[in-house]
Parts: structure tokens; sequence; C-alpha cells
């Protein structure tokens, strides 16, 4: 096991990605943390985790506060005494031009999407820090690399998280703080379909659209996770500041 | 479980630093590997040292520079095992110079083993890759693929020449099963490290000395970046085409 006797906080845990990884993590030896606004939905993945001999616990969390953000590090030190890996994987989506975003909008998405992860890091870093190390994984997005359509705040946004991933790197690799980020291509999860109604398609335009790309087709939630693996793990012990692309080949060109 | 069960790989540059320690992990994860390289000795050191481990491995003598070798090198790894899961560009040398320093023999001795080894190889490898349904190629290409070095001209066009050949190729065979991606290391502990401070003109403590103003403030070991091959040669990385994973310790990061 890759993560034996490690502890894992896990944000947007509740769903996708963050399920996910939160079920191969704790499948590899880690203790999870778990948060989402969702509680229902996190409630029964901490319960999944726990019925496969895992140990979990959920906490229903709105990252964009920084009582939420301080109220689950102290639980994650009380209940774990210990986080070795922080993954700010919460994120929402919302597809429009400048001039169809609402102010609101452009505020919620980035409250999640990038400040969440510095209200949290900063939490979390002091008792890396004090442990003498640990992992921070960020979730950006190949649309944090490069632009697309009706989709303004959500590229400002994950565009933020790549270097404020790297800014990170640089000032806690000496403290052996390792911060990298992940940069998705489309992967089926319930953001994926939400992007679709929100744009008005139909969910089989993104399929159609995917077939487009060097592997031709979207990516698994799965797949995902064993990026964060292969990040949270030793195997990438000399890796900090990057951005690991997993996108089936989306960026590389088009077919 | 080990990762590369029944897998089959071809290792350029297999003799010594990132390729010696890629074929060693291949080797101990069930791989079967061939490596290439131009010094014999060397090479056969390595391959019986994996097999007294166990493990089963070839040596082939190639210059990748030369298409007929490259062909050869593939036949050969074909006949001895059956099929091709996994080639590992990896072949590579660098001089320290700049453009008013490096000579036209200079230029093409980096140019033709460090990009035009990777086409000529991957040209071979990628038709039984095709005919069995799908394969894995990884390219080593550097930090400076990404950004420039100084005194590095051919190296760092060699290495750019590299990154956008791998998301060429993955573009291109993608459709087939086929990944391709590349590895972008920082500086590591290999003989090619002591070779360039020597062509420097830096002692080896003044040139580690260098490395320490990066996040991580150290060099890698080849082992990590062993393991960066290895993800990407596994079904861990079964989404990943095209990329480029930087192993540099965050010296790219500013």
């Amino acid at each position: 096991m890759q993560l034996s006797g490690k502890v894992a906080l896990i944000t947007g845990g509740a769903s996708g990605i963050g399920r996910a990884t939160a079920l191969l993590f704790a499948r590899e030896g880690a203790a999870i943390a778990l948060a989402d606004v969702n509680a229902d939905a996190g409630r029964r993945v901490a319960d999944e985790i726990a019925q496969s001999g895992g140990r979990a616990f959920f906490e229903p969390v709105d990252v964009t506060r920084a009582a939420d953000c301080q109220r689950l590090v102290e639980r994650a030190i009380r209940e774990l005494s210990r986080i070795d890996i922080l993954f700010n994987n919460a994120g929402i989506i919302r597809r429009a031009t400048v001039l169809d975003l609402t102010e609101d909008d452009w505020d919620r998405v980035m409250a999640v999407n990038v400040k969440s992860i510095y209200l949290l890091s900063r939490v979390v870093i002091p008792h890396m820090q004090k442990a003498g190390g640990g992992i921070i994984i960020n979730m950006a997005s190949g649309w944090g690399l490069a632009g697309g359509a009706k989709a303004a705040v959500y590229c400002a946004s994950k565009g933020a998280v790549v270097l404020l991933t790297k800014a990170m790197a640089i000032d806690h690799g000496p403290q052996k703080i390792r911060v990298n980020c992940i940069c998705p291509g489309d992967t089926d999860t319930g953001m994926l379909r939400e992007e679709a109604r929100q744009i008005g398609e139909e969910n089989t335009s993104f399929l159609a659209e995917s077939a487009k790309r060097p592997l031709g087709r979207v990516g698994t939630p799965e797949e995902i996770a064993e990026a964060a693996l292969y990040l949270a793990s030793d195997a990438s012990s000399f890796v900090t500041g990057t951005a690991l692309v997993v996108d089936g080949g989306g960026l590389a060109g088009s077919v | 479980m080990m990762r590369l069960e029944n897998k089959i790989a071809l290792i350029t540059g297999g003799t010594s630093g990132i390729g010696e320690a890629v074929a060693e992990v291949f080797a101990r994860e069930g791989a079967k590997v061939a490596i290439t390289g131009r010094n014999e000795s060397r090479g056969h050191a390595v391959t019986a040292r994996i097999l007294q481990s166990g493990g089963n491995a070839i040596f082939l003598r190639t210059d990748v520079r030369k298409a007929a070798e490259c062909q050869r090198a593939v036949d050969e790894t074909l006949r001895s095992f059956g099929r091709l899961d996994i080639l590992f560009n990896n072949a590579g040398v660098f001089f320290p110079q700049t453009a008013l320093e490096c000579s036209e023999e200079e230029w093409d001795l980096q140019i033709d083993i460090n990009l035009k080894g990777t086409f000529l190889m991957s040209k071979y490898a990628l038709g039984p890759m095709i005919a069995q349904g799908g394969g894995v190629i990884i390219n080593n290409s550097s930090g400076w693929g990404l950004v420039g070095g100084d005194k590095a001209v051919a190296y760092c066009a060699s290495k750019g020449g590299v990154v956008l050949l791998t998301k060429a190729m993955a573009v291109d065979h993608g459709r087939q099963g086929i990944r391709v991606n590349c590895i972008c290391p920082g500086d590591v502990d290999t003989p090619m490290l002591p070779e360039d401070a020597r062509m420097r003109g830096l002692d080896w403590k003044t040139y580690l000395a260098g490395c320490e103003n990066r996040p991580l403030g150290r060099i890698g070991t080849v082992d990590e970046i062993a393991k960066a091959v290895l993800f990407l040669a596994s079904d861990d990385s079964s989404f990943m085409t095209g990329a480029a994973l930087v192993v540099d310790g965050g010296g790219t990061a500013d």
C-alpha cells in the first residue's frame, strides 16, 4: 500500500474525482478527512470507506468560509492526529462569457475554486511544517493552461490555481512541503453533466467533442484519482510546482 | 502486485544513469527489458544484474542515430520477447555551449541522438505496437525542453523538439491505443551531471551549491525519475497522453 499510515484531507469529497480519490487513498492505507457542502453524499462516502475497513470521517464544510476551514483542520488533527496530504479538490463551474456572467457568479467561482485553497492551506501548512513535511495537491484544469469558450471565470480561476501552486511550491519547498496541481480534461463527473445543462446541450455533445481528441473519450474519476495518488505518494518525491496534465491528449493538439 | 507484469520494454541509453535505473525498476515490476547503448561492457553489466535478481533482460548495441540499427533493436526485441509494449526513448548527450562555442559536429551529435533518435526508434516501434493493439512511448526530455538554460543551445533545441514531437505523436497515434508522453527532469544524480560540471570548469561542490537555491534544495536521484517513468508506463496513467511530466524539485516553478 502506497499511503500506509498517512492522513489525507480531501475537499469536494462527496462526489466525482474527490470521491474516487478518497476511495483510492483509503484503499492505499490512508485515513481520510472528507469535506463537502453536500452532507448526505459526503457521509455516504465516509460510510463506504468505513465498511471496507478503512478510516474516515465526514465534516460538512463550506470551503469559502475561514471558520469552516479552521474547524475542519482542528477536527482532523484531533481525530486523526496529523495531516500528511491536503487535496484541494472542491470546485464549481459557470459556463458564460464575461458579458453573460453576473458579478455574484464571478465571486462565487473564484471563492470556491481559488480562495478556498488559500484559506485551507494557511491552516494546514503550520501542521505540516511541525511534522517535517507534507503534500498539497490542488485541482486545476486543462482550462487553467488554455482558454475555452464561455468559460471566462472558470479559466481565470484555474489559471490562478496553477500559479498559486507554483508560488506555494517555492515558498514551502524548503520545509519539505511539495505542492502540485492536476489539470484534468473532460471527466465523467456530475460537473460535466452540469456544464452540459448550463450551456443547453445534451450530454452527448460532450462525448462527440471528446471523440476528436487523441484518446477519443472522456476520462473516468478513477483515472484522475490515480494521478492524485502519484502526486500524494513518495513516487513523486522530486516533483513540486508542476501541473500534471491528465486529459487524454486534449491539450497536445487537434486530431 | 507487480505493475508491469508480462510487459516488454525497450529502453535506449539503458547502460547508465536514468536508463539503467528505469531498466531495473521495470524489471522489478515484472517487465522483460531490452536495453540499448553504445558501451557493450556497461550494457552487459546491467543485464547481468537484472538476470541475477531473477529478471529477464537483453543488451542490444545500438547507435540511435542510425535507422538500420534502430530497426534492428526493435526486431531483436520482438524476436527475443515476442512483443513490444513500452518504448523509453532515453538516450541523450549534452555539451554546455553557447551558439558561438558549439561546432556544427557537436550540434548534429546532440540533435541526432536526443531528437532524431527518438523519431527513429518510435518510427520502428510504432508498427508492432499498432499491430498488437496499443503501447506506451515515453520520451526523456528535460526541464530545459521547457525553459532556456545557459550554455545549452543544442541541448535546449533538442529537448524542446522532444516535447513537441511527443505531443505530435500523441495526436497521431492516440486512436491506435498508443499513449505518448515525456518526462522533464531537472538536475539528477547521473554521470551527465559531474561531466557538465567538469566541462564548465566548476568543482563538484560549487556545482551542487548552485542546485540548492531551488524549492526542494537538492538534485534528484535516478530512482525518483524512474518512478515517474513507471507511472507513465503503467495503467495508472491510462488517461494521459501528450503530456510533459516535470520532475525537477521545483526548478522550473519560478
